[in-house]
């Protein structure tokens, strides 16, 4: 590990180090195959067959641009004030399959015919990174299993069906905790023994080398775009963006297009579930320590022994006991500023905006709505002049049965169906 | 000079193909798993691992996995290793190395996880999940305290990588038989003899072979190209099933000892 000099350059930091982060901590049997995807990618990067195939699929079946929206009515009601900060949301919910994560998968697809490979595998926690890898997978017709906590696959009975319906296969992980992490340790153990075959498709910034730097690439889109658009709204930069934070891949794609501007402040919500001192949260970077795991040194949720700890949150999708390296770079470097935003918080920002802007988002793009809320607040009226970019990564169909659970929606009879209550006779 | 080679060579001068078995420490709890690791020193092993469990085992098939679950949910924690090694060094001859994911070492220093095991008598460690090309901290280390450290190569390892490999390590080089994780299988891979000549041919000077091997057949037929045989699932479903007896049972069936009886 180098000490790197400070630097005001952040944009296209390349892999397999971010500062002390990053690298490939991962068992040798897969190192040929990191690799080969490594080479590919580079090659492909730099090839307009490649890059003209990529950006055709983004336009003609994401859907992209994703559209910039003002949101004036969330603005006003999150911070208390008509005289408050703008707020502009990154539509990325707007995208085919409902989230950001399509981006990523298309390009990892391509990758993967170029490769060779027939099979693709996934993990996933919500669903969106397994609807997705379905999704390109029937698209260009290669087989698709998907590892799921056993947990998740419960929650998300709709998702696990949705996948099917795609043709893929929906393999449910309960061992460990039965959760996300262990879904990347199920679809570990399946690319060890099938990597002659089989492209791992990493969901997020996270994983060994060359995954942080190559799912950036396929996201930067997002940043690209949002930097064009509020210039073309606004006439200037923002005075911040803000991302939710789970391993941080939508996070990092809006963050790319402003990295290298010292002027827009930078801000990944971390999931502080039911608060930090409950210790159920999934805040890795705010109370993590360095440590390894899949295939990455990063900051790590991790007891003395180094054992991983279960993260807690109410979203699946920032479930997750790590975080991308890259992350842990820039908050070291001090270029990102990473804060956790609790559950509550999370949904009361979830309702203000289903209310007064007929968008119902993600849960876990809630988490940076109801952080843009707190900032909006915090510069009270001398913030009136100012603008935040929020990245809305997803759309919240899939949350609604918990959105609906948590603000008691439900009818009374549905509470028979809470498991394990040990309340009835 | 290094204990684990040592023993390997030991066997070797006996016209024997070193037996390394495998045991999660603390399975089923700590007496019984150094009663278990002492019956298979005591009925051949040559070297034995004792596996730190952990939360995240990428390379453990379902077998190792269950018990390492039952092992932490029952409050383990890493000291009890480092009593386990103690305890079996104290009472065996054996090489003991541990087998522990990276971050376990990593949490607590390499220089002190290093030192701590040095103190309670092992031999060194084998490090599934690191590779050498991350590996400068535990070098360092394992130099500082004449550890053993042993590095896998694998069928998809290049020629240059085998290299690498041959000279980071300690001890031996473990041969990765199969693409895939840890678990019985009825057959020894056909890469297995490849990746013992690719490690051989890149300056390795001693290189054993694991995953998949359960049987008495599988050991002697890596003992025609390999200076051990390591053996994991299968001593550990015995452990599971039959207790210490039954992992006495099954190493001197492996190790060939129940053919050629000696005295301890």
């Amino acid at each position: 590990m180098t000490d790197q000099p400070a630097s005001p350059h952040f944009q296209d930091t390349p892999g397999p180090y971010f500062g002390d982060y990053g690298g490939r901590w991962m068992p040798e049997s897969l190192v040929a195959a990191l690799d080969e995807v490594a080479d590919t990618f580079e090659k492909a990067k730099a090839d307009p067959e490649f890059t003209d195939e990529f950006q055709r699929l983004c336009r003609d079946y994401t859907g992209r641009p994703s559209l910039l929206t003002e949101v004036p009515r969330f603005a006003a009601e999150a911070a208390g004030s008509e005289d408050s900060a703008r707020i502009f949301l990154k539509r990325e919910d707007l995208n085919h399959t409902g989230s950001h994560k399509i981006n990523n998968v298309l390009g990892q697809a391509l990758l993967a015919k170029r490769l060779g490979k027939t099979r693709l595998i996934a993990e996933t926690g919500a669903g969106q990174h397994g609807v997705a890898t379905a999704t390109a997978a029937a698209l260009m017709g290669m087989e698709c299993v998907v590892y799921m906590g056993g947990e998740d696959t419960r929650r998300q009975a709709l998702n696990v069906a949705r996948m099917q319906l795609l043709g893929a296969e929906v393999v449910p992980v309960e061992h460990g905790s039965a959760t996300l992490k262990d879904a990347i340790n199920e679809a570990l153990r399946d690319w060890v023994a099938t990597v002659e075959n089989t492209h791992y498709v990493l969901g997020t910034v996270a994983g060994p080398h060359p995954f942080p730097e190559m799912v950036r690439w396929f996201h930067q889109v997002i940043g690209d775009e949002a930097r064009e658009q509020i210039l073309a709204a606004t006439g200037r930069l923002p005075d911040a963006v803000a991302a939710c934070i789970g391993g941080g891949s939508n996070a990092m794609g809006i963050f790319h297009g402003f990295l290298d501007d010292p002027e827009v402040e930078l801000y990944g919500f971390e999931a502080g579930g039911e608060g930090l001192e409950t210790g159920k949260h999934a805040s890795a970077i705010t109370l993590g320590r360095s440590g390894v795991l899949h295939g990455a040194r990063s900051y790590l949720m991790q007891d003395e022994d180094g054992q991983t700890i279960d993260s807690h949150s109410i979203s699946a999708g920032l479930d997750y006991p790590s975080v991308g390296p890259e992350h842990a770079y820039l908050n070291d470097a001090g270029r990102v500023n990473y804060q956790p935003v609790t559950d509550a918080e999370c949904m009361q920002a979830f309702e203000q905006l289903c209310r007064t802007e007929g968008i119902i988002p993600a849960i876990e793009s809630a988490h940076a709505l109801a952080g843009a809320a707190r900032l909006s607040r915090e510069w009270g009226s001398a913030g009136s002049q100012k603008v935040i970019i929020v990245n809305l990564s997803g759309r919240g169909d899939k949350d609604v049965a918990t959105a609906a659970k948590w603000f008691d929606l439900l009818p009374a009879e549905d509470e028979s169906d809470a498991p394990d209550t040990g309340v009835e006779a | 000079m290094s204990k684990t080679a040592a023993a390997i060579d030991a066997a070797k001068a006996q016209g024997r193909t070193a037996f390394i078995g495998y045991l999660p420490g603390g399975y089923p709890d700590k007496q019984t798993s150094i009663d278990a690791a002492i019956a298979l020193v005591n009925n051949g092993a040559d070297v034995i691992e004792i596996g730190v469990p952990y939360s995240d085992p990428v390379m453990d098939g379902p077998v190792i996995q269950q018990a390492t679950t039952e092992v932490l949910a029952r409050g383990f924690r890493v000291d009890e290793v480092f009593e386990i090694v103690k305890a079996v060094t104290e009472a065996t001859d054996a090489a003991v190395l541990v087998m522990t994911y990276y971050n376990i070492i990593d949490r607590m220093g390499a220089a002190t996880f290093a030192r701590r095991l040095a103190e309670a008598g092992g031999a060194g460690a084998i490090t599934p999940d690191l590779i050498p090309d991350e590996a400068a901290d535990w070098i360092a280390a394992t130099e500082e305290y004449g550890l053993d450290r042993v590095f896998l190569s694998a069928p998809t390892s290049s020629p240059e990588r085998a290299a690498m490999i041959a000279s980071a390590s300690r001890g031996f080089v473990y041969g990765v038989s199969l693409m895939g994780v840890t678990g019985a299988r009825a057959e020894v891979s056909q890469a297995a003899a490849e990746v013992v000549a690719a490690a051989k041919s890149a300056g390795a000077e001693r290189v054993c072979v694991g995953l998949g091997v359960s049987t008495r057949a599988h050991v002697e037929e890596i003992g025609s190209y390999a200076d051990g045989a390591i053996v994991g699932t299968a001593l550990v479903a015995a452990l599971r099933d039959g207790g210490p007896e039954a992992v006495a049972t099954l190493a001197a069936e492996l190790s060939g000892k129940n053919l050629n009886p000696r005295n301890d």
